[in-house]
Order: C-alpha cells, then structure tokens, then sequence
C-alpha cells in the first residue's frame, strides 16, 4: 500500500504543492520556511501537471489536474489541505462534441482574480482555455481562443499540443496572457472574445522563418502584478522581456550559459527580478557543466547571476520543467523548484542560499506556493 | 438479456468496490451491442462512463474493453453484438501506465 501522509496547516503557514509525474505532494512549513512536513502522494501512479491554491473568498482549496494514464484525466479539489479530494466526476473539463477534441490533460490551473472569487481557467491538451463562473463546478470552451484561425496550425512541442500558461491582468480586468507551445502567446483585451498575437520580436531558432507570425515554442511566461505590462518570456532557445504587455519583446539573455530552458518565477514584490535554471541545449536539456544554478536577474534582464550556494556544483545533470520554479508572497521571498530527478529546492532569501527539501520524488513537472490564511471552511 | 461486467482495480471506487456488476441489458435496436450493454453499466454508476470512454463517446486508447476473450478492437468497437450471459470486462491496457 501507499504510504499517505496529510499535513495539517495552520494560518500564516506556507504551502508548496508539488505535481510529479506519479501523483501530488504538499509540503507545509511555518512562515519561517525552515522545516518542511510533507503530505501525499495524492493520486499515486497519477501524472499531475497542473496545481493551485484558491485563497479567495474564505476558502482554503487545493487544486489539482490528475491523469490516469488509462483513465484519463480529472481535475481535484480539497477543502482540507489533500485528507479528502473531489470526485472525479465532479467539475470534469470536456470538449463540446462539435470539436471532436478529447481532453488529455491539465496542465494549469488558474484561479481569477480576487474580486471575481467563482472565477477560475484552466489550460488544457490539446491547448484550449477554459472558464469557470462558478467555482469550478463547471467550465466552458473559450471559444474565442478555440476559433482562432492560427489554431488548426499550432505544432505540438515535445510536451504536447498544449496550453501551459494562463496570466490575468491585475490592473485590465479583461486582458488575459496565454502561452502555448508550439503557437506562442496570444492576448485578449476584451475577456477572451477575441485574441492576437503578443510574440513580436521573440525568435523561433527551429524555424526556417526565424520571426513567423506564430510557431514561437514559448516555454514559460511570468509577470509581476505590480507592473502587470512587464512579462518575462522562456523560449524555445531565447530570454525575453516586454514592457508594453508583449507588443514588443527585448532579448534579455545577458550572461547566462544558455538561453534554453523552461522554468520562469519573478519575485513576489520586486519586478525588475526574475528567476531561471537554463539548461544546455534542447537536446541534452540538462544543467550545463553538471552545475545547478538559478540565474537571478535584479535588474530587469540587463545581467543575470548564477546562485549556487547550497546547490550541487558537480556531476548533477539536473532538468527543471516549465511549471517547476515558482516564488512564494513572503517579504523576504522564497524561492523553490523541483527537478526531473525528483528532488525539490527551496531559498528563503530570494535565491541567495538553498536547502534541499526533498529527494526522492517522482519526476517533478509542477511547483506551485500558497500561504494560508484564516480560513472559513473545514480544515 | 443479462451481461456481465468485470471492473479493473483502478476504477472500483465507482462500484463500491464491486469486480464483478451482474446487469440485465435491454437492446437500442435489433441486437444488443457493447454500446447497449455499457449503458447499462453507466446507468448503475455514472462516473464510470467517463474513464472508459472519452467525452467523444469512444473508448480510451490505453484501454481494452473484451467480450468473453475478444477484444472489440477487433469485432466492431462498440457496435460488437453481445450475446445473452455475455462477459464484457474493461482492462486497462499493458501500453502504458506511471513512467
């Protein structure tokens, strides 16, 4: 049998919920962040790529998009840190019948913004948005998304035909950020009726056209809420930049050993920071030199420097995936990502030193952070 | 008619813990088919449907659904005739599983 194992979590703890490739873990430390309880697998045996936490409104809810690989996927959630979950007939995501497209996985969950608290979107596979309106006990195809006319073009990358990336404006209630790979980022100014292409100027290295129209292979995007125009953009080979809310990118890999990668956090309260793991080559995708390092840029991409401390300078060929690396809300922020090799990381001090938190782990695909408030509902 | 249904481990969390769901089938048209008969299975416990098939309607692709020793891959899909006292059992497929 399993070993399953639930955390209890009090107010003003901190939550880091970890998607692997056989199921979900929830680590819980007080805010000092200095020893970690772990809860799960949640899921055992199943891929979960998309995790989340809704805060909003009182609750205290778990979300989780978990993939049987026979039976297909479901998306979870609970109300008492993982104890009990949903069923996975409750709130399943489904294509219309007239697309003829099957559901094969979450791969983001995204709860809206604060003064829309029954809001959520979730990024699927074969890549589409969809909405909530009401908690996540139902959701529906964005079909401005769906119809768009580059859609029946979009190319799968290596991880599948999917939508991976879901950013709300928090200053433009109707502007939302979608990257997918292989198509690119799209961007809606009017709640997801109609959408553009927001990549100009970031190169497609794998494509005959380096500057197509779309085709751009966009591993991540991050922004920060206090400068929501400024996005940071993991390619396919390339580190970008917007300032103007991705009319126009600026190639910002300054310094670093390799601009490939997938895994993109930016800093809880500073926007000119951002965090990456480059890896060498899209062949080998592995840390370069046998050498994890966090590059962390302070000055908005203009320099990027390795942070090594408390992490292996040898022999570790290390892979960090594109939802892996995120930062939590505390002051002196926390930083964590995990690794293909199941291991997760974690710095208290923005990134200047770290820990290692977990060993062990299946292939970890997600990472995500919460901290816990009051709560209304059971705990 | 009556069918039989053997259920895989992984999914008797829909059944109350039920291997086996003894149902009796009634035909959609001139002879029963495996379409009819998992209908039946879906009536007794909804979830079901949505694990075995895709919301299309088809059968997964990492999953094996047999009549007696037949896989219906092979004798139609859904369409397959199931005959009186038939055994129809869904197995996940050996193509995959957690990597």
């Amino acid at each position: 049998m399993v070993d399953v194992r639930h955390v209890s979590p009090k107010a003003g703890d901190t939550l880091v919920m970890v998607g692997t490739m056989k199921g979900a873990f929830v680590f819980r430390s007080s805010a000092a962040r200095s020893r970690w309880e772990r809860g799960g697998p949640y899921f055992p045996g199943q891929a979960v790529y998309a995790m989340a936490y809704d805060g909003r409104a009182g609750r205290r809810r778990l979300w989780a998009g978990s993939e049987n690989f026979h039976f297909g996927p479901a998306v979870r959630s609970s109300d008492d840190f993982g104890k009990t979950w949903s069923k996975e007939e409750e709130g399943a995501i489904r294509f219309p019948e007239d697309t003829g497209a099957t559901m094969k996985r979450v791969w983001q969950i995204a709860p809206g913004r604060a003064e829309e608290p029954e809001v959520l979107y979730a990024g699927v596979e074969p890549a589409a948005l969809f909405e909530s309106r009401d908690g996540g006990k139902k959701w529906s195809l964005v079909r401005g998304l769906w119809d768009h006319p580059h859609r029946p073009q979009w190319q799968p990358g290596g991880g599948g035909m999917c939508l991976h990336t879901v950013l709300l404006d928090p200053a433009r209630r109707n502007r939302i950020h979608v990257a997918v790979s292989t198509a690119g980022v799209y961007r809606t100014d009017d709640g997801g009726r109609s959408w553009r292409t927001a990549h100009k100027g970031v190169r497609a290295q794998f494509l005959p056209d380096k500057y197509p129209e779309f085709g751009q292979c966009v591993h991540k995007i991050a922004r920060h809420p206090s400068r929501p125009d400024r996005i940071y953009l993991q390619n396919h080979w390339g580190l970008y930049r917007t300032d103007d809310a991705g009319d126009s990118w600026t190639d910002v890999a300054n310094g670093v050993p390799s601009d490939f990668g997938f895994g993109m956090a930016v800093h809880p309260h500073d926007p000119d920071t951002a965090y990456i793991v480059p890896l060498e080559s899209d062949e080998f995708r592995c840390t370069p030199e046998g050498r994890l390092r966090v590059y962390r840029t302070r000055d908005a991409g203009k320099s990027w420097q390795p942070m090594t401390r408390g992490l292996p300078q040898k022999d570790a060929l290390e892979t960090v995936l594109r939802d892996a690396l995120a930062t939590d809300g505390h002051e002196k922020a926390g930083v964590y990502f995990g690794t293909r090799s199941g291991k997760l990381f974690a710095s208290r001090d923005s990134g200047t030193s770290w820990t290692q938190v977990a060993n062990g782990l299946p292939p970890v695909v997600c990472v995500k952070t919460a901290l816990v408030a009051k709560g209304r509902g059971k705990t | 008619m009556k069918v039989t249904f053997r259920i895989p481990g992984p999914l008797l969390s829909f059944t109350g813990g039920r291997h086996v769901v003894e149902a009796e089938a009634t035909p959609e048209g001139a002879v029963l088919t495996v379409a009819d008969a998992l209908g039946q299975l879906w009536r007794l416990y909804p979830g079901l449907r949505e694990r075995v098939l895709t919301e299309q309607g088809q059968v997964r692709p990492h999953v094996n659904v047999f009549v007696g020793s037949d896989s219906i891959r092979d004798t139609g899909g859904l369409t397959t005739p199931v005959a009186d006292r038939a055994e129809i059992a869904i197995i996940p497929a050996v193509s995959g599983g957690a990597l």
